[in-house]
């Protein structure tokens, strides 16, 4: 795959065999995964294309590696694992790092991996994702020998301002729009129904796969609504209104539809960053201490690296540790009966303390919590008021008269309100496309749902032009800047803000 | 690596932000100092692909000890802590080489190459090794050449076996790279920096100097490959310094500006033969000399002997509370349209940019 040989030593090789087996016999099932050897260039090359060899050009991941690169040389952060959702999955281990460090890698490369198989919210995403990317990757190659380097990168500059304004949710919708008879016949047309006509011989020119693809595309999206409803809508897939509505050349139209595939792809990574990251290190840490042990000689080794994993700045959380700590925590309470009724009303501190019902669900309860939850409905459903307290999480507010950040609350209420907050949408503002007829001029009205946070303005002016770029038409956000409704419009080289 | 093409394109667009930053960046001096060895590091405000994304937030979440009131552990415990700095807004250092700044200014002034005054006749010697022949030192055999013929005669003449692809190479095959002689004509240079440190030239006038001299540098270590470099201060009288002192002396008293060209002539005479050497001369002065016979003095040093050797001598008057800044005035009188003096008024620091344009805009 890369330029040098990756294969791993028969030694490392024993342990991946090894680690494999327990973590199976622990009830993880993780898919066939195979680990590569790379040196830290290779790593940080990899890392920046996201783990995977082969993307399409960008300079933006030229950008990330040598922001890498330095960081590595500079000794400030070297990446600890890469592992990509595939199946098979691919792992890199780096060649530099001792063989506890291997080891430990290797455990919590099958955490996640398990993670991948298993959770529901990693069932919708492409297990083929590495050849997909590849795929990726040669028809944006193929349309910059077309259409020149420099316009198709400025429009994936473009593409990927709007990369955000997905609907992570829209996968999982089953759709239950009615379809009368006569739409239904419609739609039921073959592909070679929506050909052109062509000699057999020219038919894979005249009817590019793409071509067939953005017909069918176009046909169910006039058939799942009424086409004489009016324009009004509440599409939060904003990219999937523009690759249906905005008036796109084909080559504009595949490019779109790459950063839209890609950006469904990895929201699931972002959604259950917490989660995911915490099973991994807890299978880490319980294969390297109980289920398949290290040497006495290695554990302070082992210790050593666990602690910087898990270490904790005071102005950030750590999801490493939040993860594990709160599935710590449940498998905790799970196994010693504390939940419940009985449980949830008991107030005397003394009690609560000493409870134990030795249930030992434990295990059971964090296998039904990998399977089911994202960062969200996780920390929604497990984060009590006692974890709360013993994380010592809190809340800090910036201090103007003293020039520095302050703790201003450990109320367990607002603590865990605030991380929800950030976890909602993973961390981006709820955009979604309201008019696509707007004032009866074909202009684009998107309403950003404000919950309690301004957008960042010079960036959402930008974002609007690479709008405009895509929708040739003006385009609207409709947002609250401190406190008050305005409309942001944007409808060339210039903008204007106005009170609604 | 896959990376190449990517990376390339991403130094094309931080080639292009240095490039809208360069006035700031002549005005401010923040690139004084950052400067190692061949290369220099450039902050760069972060690039960023732009999205609809939240603000900044005074608010946070974090785990650790401490009462609620108390200051967040691990802060900077000077209270001058800008607000909103503890995360984004990273800036991004990039590294570049002295040359491609050098580019990168020639551009955005549109300067012209230098053009090297006739010195053509002194020659450096260079071999190359740009051909191929059948005769040669075995010391310089080519093997790939050389193997690549064996291999076509295998094949021509049969012998060649898929199975077992042996190719010994015959005294025919040999190839050797040849080397042609190159006659290069010699380019060397000198810049000769003069600095008036009377008592009227204060240290942000001293710091104009050197900012625009540090652009002066960059532009002419990338036009010639051996380009030296000497420092003259002078009040009343005129010494050789180097260049850390050259920034530094702070003197008091008069100023006889006959007295540095004077002295700079008696550089050129002894070091730099005209007929080898492009030499360049850059003054600085608030212009406040101290009488008109001094600056009858200077003219005639110029007219005589300085100017017919030089390629260039530039004029940056820096203007100082105490200056009168008649000197530039006698100049521009005397030497008005004259090709080879360059004369600028660098009134602050944003004039600089100007005076490059002045001084290096002429291309010889």
């Amino acid at each position: 795959m890369h330029g040098f040989d990756t294969k791993l030593t028969d030694e490392i090789n024993f342990f991946v065999q090894e680690l494999e087996q327990a973590a199976r016999d622990a009830g993880l099932e993780p898919c066939t995964t195979i680990f590569e050897l790379v040196d830290y260039k290779q790593l940080n090359e990899i890392a920046a294309y996201l783990g995977f060899p082969t993307r399409y050009p960008h300079w933006r991941f030229g950008m990330e590696y040598e922001r890498l690169a330095k960081s590595y040389t500079y000794g400030l952060a070297i990446i600890y694992e890469m592992v990509i959702n595939n199946n098979p999955c691919y792992a890199y281990l780096l060649r530099a790092n001792d063989l506890v460090y291997q080891k430990t890698v290797i455990a919590h490369v099958y955490g996640h991996c398990d993670f991948f198989q298993k959770n529901y919210w990693f069932s919708k995403t492409n297990g083929k994702m590495l050849n997909q990317m590849a795929n990726h990757g040669t028809i944006v190659r193929s349309l910059i020998n077309e259409i020149g380097h420099d316009k198709v990168e400025s429009f994936l500059d473009c593409c990927l301002s709007l990369e955000n304004l997905i609907d992570i949710y829209a996968p999982f919708q089953t759709k239950t729009k009615k379809k009368d008879d006569h739409t239904a016949e419609e739609i039921n047309i073959t592909d070679d129904e929506l050909k052109l006509d062509a000699k057999s011989y020219m038919d894979t020119y005249v009817n590019p796969k793409e071509y067939i693809a953005r017909k069918r595309k176009l046909l169910e999206e006039k058939h799942s609504k009424d086409p004489l409803l009016d324009s009004k809508t509440n599409e939060r897939d904003v990219l999937n209104y523009l690759l249906c509505h905005a008036p796109l050349q084909d080559w504009e139209w595949q490019l779109l539809d790459i950063i839209r595939a890609e950006a469904y792809y990895f929201a699931p990574q972002a959604q259950t960053k917490i989660l995911n990251e915490g099973w991994a290190t807890y299978w880490h840490s319980k294969m390297m201490t109980k289920l398949y042990p290290l040497s006495a000689a290695e554990i302070i080794d082992y210790c050593d690296h666990y602690a910087g994993v898990v270490a904790s700045v005071p102005g950030q959380l750590n999801p490493y540790k939040l993860g594990v700590e709160l599935l710590r925590h449940c498998e905790r309470r799970w196994d010693e009966g504390r939940f419940g009724l009985e449980y949830l009303n008991c107030t005397d501190p003394k009690v609560r303390k000493l409870w134990n019902k030795n249930t030992q669900q434990g295990q059971t309860k964090l296998f039904e919590i990998r399977k089911i939850h994202n960062d969200v409905s996780f920390i929604d459903a497990y984060l009590d008021e006692d974890f709360c307290y013993e994380q010592k999480m809190l809340i800090y507010d910036y201090d103007r008269n003293r020039g520095k950040y302050v703790i201003s609350s450990r109320e367990f209420a607002e603590v865990k309100r605030k991380l929800l907050d950030q976890l909602t949408n993973v961390g981006n503002p709820i955009i979604a496309v309201k008019d696509g007829n707007f004032r009866n001029r074909s202009e684009l009205l998107l309403v950003h749902e404000h919950s309690g946070q301004d957008l960042k303005q010079d960036f959402a002016l930008e974002t609007l032009k690479s709008l405009l770029r895509l929708w040739k038409r003006p385009v609207h956000l409709e947002t609250r800047i401190e406190g008050v409704s305005k409309r942001i419009s944007c409808s060339g080289s210039d903008h204007q803000i106005e009170r609604i | 690596m896959k990376m190449d093409s990517d990376l390339n394109r991403f130094h094309k667009i931080v080639r292009g932000k240095i490039k809208k930053e360069l006035r700031k960046f002549i005005a401010n001096g923040e690139l004084l100092g950052r400067q190692g060895g061949k290369t220099i590091s450039i902050p760069l405000p972060r690039i960023d692909i732009p999205r609809f994304q939240f603000g900044q937030q005074q608010r946070g979440l974090g785990q650790g000890d401490g009462e609620v009131g108390d200051p967040l552990p691990g802060q900077p415990s000077s209270g001058q802590q800008q607000a909103g700095d503890r995360e984004g807004e990273k800036a991004l250092e990039v590294e570049v080489s002295l040359e491609e700044l050098a580019d990168i200014l020639g551009e955005e002034l549109s300067l012209p190459r230098l053009e090297d005054k006739g010195t053509k006749n002194i020659e450096a010697v260079q071999h190359k090794y740009t051909g191929i022949f059948k005769q040669g030192p075995e010391s310089l055999r080519h093997f790939k050449r050389t193997f690549r013929e064996a291999l076509k005669r295998a094949i021509i003449s049969g012998t060649y076996n898929e199975q077992a692809p042996t190719i010994v190479p015959i005294k025919d095959d040999r190839r050797y790279r040849s080397f042609r002689t190159v006659r290069k004509p010699e380019t060397n240079a000198v810049v000769i920096y003069m600095m008036d440190v009377s008592g009227s030239m204060g240290e942000e006038q001293k710091q104009i100097v050197r900012l625009t001299a540090f652009w002066l540098d960059t532009w002419l270590t990338r036009q010639y490959t051996g380009l030296e470099r000497r420092y003259i201060v002078h009040d009343a009288v005129a010494r050789e310094v180097d260049q850390d002192t050259f920034y530094r002396t702070r003197e008091s008293g008069g100023t006889l500006i006959s007295s540095a060209y004077q002295l700079a002539l008696s550089l050129m005479e002894k070091d730099y033969p005209p007929a080898i050497w492009n030499i360049y001369l850059f003054h600085f002065s608030d212009g406040d000399n101290w009488s008109g016979n001094d600056t009858t003095e200077c003219l005639n040093i110029m007219n005589g002997n300085i100017l017919p050797k030089a390629n260039l001598f530039s004029y940056g008057q820096v203007e100082s509370r105490y200056g009168s800044g008649q000197f530039l005035r006698d100049l521009e009188k005397n030497f008005h349209g004259q090709e080879k003096v360059a004369l600028a008024k660098i009134k602050d620091r944003d004039a600089i940019i100007g005076a490059l344009k002045v001084f290096l805009g002429r291309g010889h």
